[in-house]
Parts: C-alpha cells; sequence; structure tokens
C-alpha cells in the first residue's frame, strides 16, 4: 500500500507502472483521478486551496486502504491527494487499485473515494471573484459514503 | 492538552492550536465545545452550531460523547471536503 500526501503533481501512468511492473498476477488496474474543475454551479473560479490535518489525514487514508483489502482480493493499492493552492485542470487527488479480476479493483476504488471525500480530513477553499469561500460538504457525499456500511455498523468507529 | 484547529474553525477563532486545561467538570467532547464556546466571541462563533463540528482525539474520528479523559491532542473542524 502506498499512501502520500504532497504539494506536487504525480503522474498516473508512473503511480500505475509502479504498482504492476514485474507482476504477472495483475490482471486489472483502476485508476481514479479528481482534477480541479473551472467552474462551480456555473460560476468560474480561480484556484482551490485544500487544507489538510497533518498526521491525521495519511492515518485515515491508510486506514481505509486497509479495509479496502479486507474487503476486496486487492494486488495493490496507491493513494496520493495534494495539498496547497491547485488551479483549473491541476491534479487533485490519484486512486489507484490492482486486482486479478476487474471486479475488486473498481468496487475499492470506488469505495476509497466515497470515504475519502467525507472522512479524510481535508477542506476545499475556493478562489472566485477575489472572495475565498470555504466549500459546503455535500449530503450526497455522505450518503454514497454510508451505503459501503453494513447495516447496524457505526460510521464514526 | 493540545487542541487543534482547522478550516473555518481555525479562521474564526483566529490560531491554529492551543494548550487548554479544562476544569474537572468537562468530561467528554460535546462538554469541552459548550466550555469552549464561553471562552469568549470569537470562540462562541466558532462553535455557534455544535452540530456541524466535527472532531477527532488522537487523530482518530470522535462522537461529541466521546470522554476525553487521558487525550494528548484533539482536533476541531467542520466537515471534511476532500477527494
Amino acid at each position: 500500500m502506498t499512501v502520500r500526501l504532497q504539494p506536487e503533481d504525480f503522474d498516473v501512468a508512473a503511480e500505475v507502472a509502479a504498482l504492476t511492473r514485474g507482476r504477472g498476477d495483475i490482471g486489472a488496474v483502476v485508476t481514479f483521478t479528481g482534477i480541479c474543475r473551472g467552474a462551480e454551479d456555473g460560476e468560474a473560479i480561480a484556484a482551490l486551496t485544500l487544507e489538510h490535518y497533518p498526521g491525521m489525514a495519511e492515518a485515515e487514508i491508510a486506514r481505509h486502504a486497509a479495509e479496502a483489502e479486507r474487503r476486496w482480493a486487492l494486488l495493490g493499492v496507491t493513494v496520493i491527494h495534494r495539498y496547497g493552492r491547485l488551479t483549473p485542470g491541476e491534479n487533485i487527488v490519484l486512486v489507484v487499485t490492482a486486482s486479478s479480476h476487474r471486479q475488486d479493483a473498481f468496487a475499492a476504488a470506488e469505495f476509497l473515494m466515497d470515504y475519502l471525500k467525507t472522512r479524510a480530513p481535508f477542506w476545499k477553499q475556493v478562489e472566485r471573484g477575489g472572495a475565498r469561500d470555504w466549500v459546503e460538504a455535500k449530503q450526497t457525499d455522505d450518503a454514497r459514503a454510508e451505503r459501503w456500511n453494513a447495516p447496524g455498523r457505526d460510521a464514526a468507529e | 492538552m493540545k487542541l487543534l484547529y482547522f478550516a473555518w474553525v481555525r479562521e474564526r477563532i483566529g490560531k491554529a492550536e492551543e494548550e487548554i486545561d479544562p476544569p474537572a467538570g468537562v468530561a467528554t467532547v460535546g462538554e469541552l465545545i459548550a466550555w469552549l464556546a464561553g471562552r469568549g466571541e470569537e470562540y462562541q462563533y466558532a462553535f455557534a452550531n455544535p452540530r456541524v463540528i466535527r472532531a477527532a482525539i488522537d487523530r482518530n474520528h470522535v462522537r461529541p460523547e466521546a470522554k476525553i479523559a487521558g487525550a494528548n491532542e484533539i482536533a476541531f473542524f467542520p466537515p471534511m471536503t476532500g477527494g
């Protein structure tokens, strides 16, 4: 498992190659890249600034990557999350999952992204029209993360 | 214990971290929030709506009823918006 937080960009192809090089057992790799949009709600934005909780952010992502490894037959997981000021078109986050067959890699990548959105301690601030506003959490993101919980399971644990 | 604040909680309080020594009657995260809110205008502003405040003890998410005894580091922040 590889988890990195960094201000600098990442190279998707290089990260996939690092995960699969020399492996004969991997038959599927899923990558998800989150990118800074140039507009929110029809209004142009100048940049996003991502704040994070150093120490906890890495630990929380690693906990969920470990949970993904328990739930699915994964042969590799890489999560890279950038922080700092990012402009439209720049990469924000990368999730790479590898498995023998595609179902496990697809499901694990979606699970990781749903949890990153709602449980990893990052906060986005958007710059537009000379103002800076904190992005509000979306209830739809909470609902997407919640559906991975088995019935009766405490989401805060 | 050390308190950390992030995003608009940090901005409203006007600092990123501080050392505090809450009175003995403050036993849970929820009680700590109520106690902090009484420390001044900036804290009252930050904690005006406790339902939107998230907390972590020693880098693990916790609920308001979590006990704070033995905690080294407690963080308060808004709902997360990463990814």
